[in-house]
């Protein structure tokens, strides 16, 4: 009987060197998706006007390597013209889905915390808020405030944080009623040391990665509130309003102008929710590691 | 004396129904009478310049405007409970009957995309679900997710720009060709108009349907007596067929009728876009062009359309699942 040789596990194969683990990956995608994010909100300031000025010769070109989303019915590059919406876009729903975040996790907390009759009326604020319609709430809202960026600051701020603190106030009242809290209650902590050692290390977490999953939301809903002609003005091009204008041209057949904007759209959403997730992944102790 | 469940179980709702709606009256009532806009100047529109102050103070005291807070909230209550919504500026008409035009020809539309979507992202969900980890799942699973991020009314458009402008078969906008008179319209023009604003819809609706039942079917298919059932020998399609469809059907469903207000908020895009004159185009034109008793209006009714879903939700409960029925109380 003959031993085998142990080989070749304890070599490390060229793939497995080339191969991330988990971690380096989740680190890599969180890395990249802010850097997109922030390439696309600071490309305002690093191009500045360029391709803005109408050129008349260069009108209606399709996609080409000069203009690689195609110049409009002006001759304005609409790459520049997309990126300047978006960076606008962006800004505007980083501005709401952030106070909304600070509206949902007051009232989680307050919710949680203090029960009796204020979790019993912010619960039913949640349930109101849910049972309508987002975008006619979004619309009544925007269209009561008197639309504008006002409008649709305020209107997506006020709609969007019912998740979060639905979010937050189970997590707070799942915390409360954990047996180390119930232990420091009897040794005699006071309710803010409570508050300040079991209590805020549980919620930051998930008030980040909420936050972080509003700006999607918030980003979709300013877009289409400026679609529909509720939101930003018309003077700024915002991504929604470009969208909203290429509507006229479609029928001549410019595709691009419809396409390509929604396009980047889209992926400054994939790049927020993938943002999200993998900071969850990052932060949660149970997937943490992995 | 002890009510009939079903009794009972209505009563609540109704009951529930009723708060409800006072609650979105409140609301709706105290968010336009702090916002800044002047409903004389709403009404009247250009013409103000036109008009004396004490010709707009006539109009605010026809109105009850210089009345205190407290009035004006129950002389428009008692108006509502009587059923007078007012009426509508844009169109001219009743609310009433605005609303129900409108709705008439947007309910086609949101019935095919409720059901199309329904029963496709069941479907997808189950393939998805069952073949967990294979091409078909991944690919299934990167379709969802992309349209769950994306922009309803991008998608709208693409598919405007793919069959209406590139292949030309279907019309570019409205309910009907152009220059036919409503009573004209046959069916199938009728139904060759919806077909694309109905897809886009379903297109959309899918996602969500799609993963929750995947997800549902996974765990499924990790349970104990599935695994007793593959030592019985019983094939993939049989367990799924067997023991998935039924655990699955129940929260598809949920999620379906939950859906309806995903849906509303989906015709109104997806109805600017098609030029579709239905009621999410009377949402965006009651806004656009300050029609405050439409637009309250509409969103009464669109609470009262979410509630629907909701309330058929709870009902079907106990007609899929018999540990529901077996308790013989109708009430969660």
């Amino acid at each position: 009987m003959t031993l085998i040789p142990p080989q070749a596990p304890l070599r490390r194969s060229r793939l497995q060197r080339l191969t991330l683990s988990r971690r380096q990956q989740t680190l890599w995608v969180i890395g990249l998706c802010s850097l997109f994010l922030l390439g696309i909100i600071l490309s305002t300031w690093i191009i500045g006007d360029t391709g803005l000025n109408p050129i008349l010769a260069q009108r209606n070109q399709s996609p080409s390597l000069d203009h690689p989303f195609g110049t409009d019915w002006l001759g304005r590059d609409m790459l520049s013209r997309s990126l300047h919406g978006m960076s606008l876009s962006l800004r505007v729903g980083l501005l709401a889905a952030t106070i909304s975040a600070f509206i949902g996790s007051s009232l989680g907390l307050a919710a949680g915390t203090l029960g009796g009759w204020v979790d019993a009326v912010i619960t039913w604020i949640v349930d109101v808020f849910f049972s309508l319609p987002h975008l006619v709430l979004l619309i009544l809202i925007a269209f009561a405030v008197g639309g504008g960026t006002t409008g649709v600051v305020v209107a997506v701020a006020l709609t969007h944080w019912t998740s979060l603190a639905r979010v937050i106030r189970a997590e707070v009242l799942q915390v409360n009623s954990s047996d180390y809290v119930q232990l420091s209650h009897r040794l005699g902590r006071s309710p803010l040391w409570i508050a300040r050692h079991h209590m805020i290390p549980h919620i930051i977490p998930q008030l980040l990665v909420g936050l972080i999953l509003l700006f999607p939301h918030a980003i979709l809903h300013e877009a289409a509130l400026s679609f529909i002609g509720i939101g930003l003005s018309p003077h700024i091009p915002a991504i929604g309003i470009i969208l909203a204008e290429s509507m006229r041209h479609l029928s001549t057949g410019y595709w691009w102008l419809g396409v390509m904007p929604g396009v980047l759209l889209l992926l400054a959403v994939k790049a927020f929710d993938w943002l999200g997730e993998n900071l969850r992944d990052l932060l949660d102790p149970k997937t943490s590691q992995g | 004396m002890r009510l009939n469940p079903i009794v009972r179980f209505a009563g609540s709702k109704l009951l529930r129904l009723g708060l409800l709606l006072l609650a979105v009256a409140l609301f709706t009532f105290v968010l336009l009478s702090l916002s800044p806009i002047d409903p004389i100047q709403a009404y009247v529109g250009a013409d103000m310049m036109l008009i004396s102050p004490e010709q707009q103070e006539l109009i605010a005291q026809r109105w009850g405007l210089d009345q205190p807070f407290l009035a004006r909230l129950w002389d428009w209550l008692g108006q509502l409970l009587q059923g007078n919504l007012g009426i509508s500026m844009v169109f001219n008409q009743p609310v009433i009957e605005v609303l129900a035009n409108r709705f008439q020809a947007s309910l086609q539309m949101l019935a095919i995309a409720w059901l199309i979507s329904g029963i496709l992202g069941l479907l997808l969900g189950i393939a998805s679900g069952a073949l967990e980890g294979s091409w078909i799942d991944r690919a299934i699973r990167l379709y969802a997710y992309t349209l769950a991020s994306s922009p309803t009314f991008w998608v709208a458009l693409l598919l405007l720009i793919v069959f209406s402008v590139s292949l030309k078969v279907t019309p570019i906008c409205c309910a009907a060709p152009p220059g036919v008179l409503t009573e004209d319209v046959t069916i199938w023009q009728h139904l060759h108009h919806l077909l694309l604003p109905a897809l886009t819809l379903s297109i959309i609706g899918i996602a969500n349907i799609t993963l929750h039942t995947r997800q549902k079917l996974i765990e499924v298919l990790h349970s104990d007596y599935v695994l007793f059932a593959q030592a019985q020998g019983e094939r993939l399609w049989g367990i799924v067929r067997h023991h998935g469809f039924r655990n699955i059907l129940l929260p598809a469903l949920t999620l379906q009728f939950a859906s309806l207000s995903e849906l509303f908020g989906g015709s109104v895009l997806v109805e600017q876009v098609f030029a579709y004159p239905g009621l999410g185009e009377a949402t965006v034109q009651a806004a656009l062009r300050s029609d405050v008793p439409l637009l309250v209006g509409i969103v009464f009714f669109s609470a009262l359309f979410v509630y629907i879903g909701n309330t058929i939700a709870d009902l079907s409960y106990p007609i899929i699942d018999p540990r529901i029925r077996l308790g013989g109380n109708l009430e969660p």
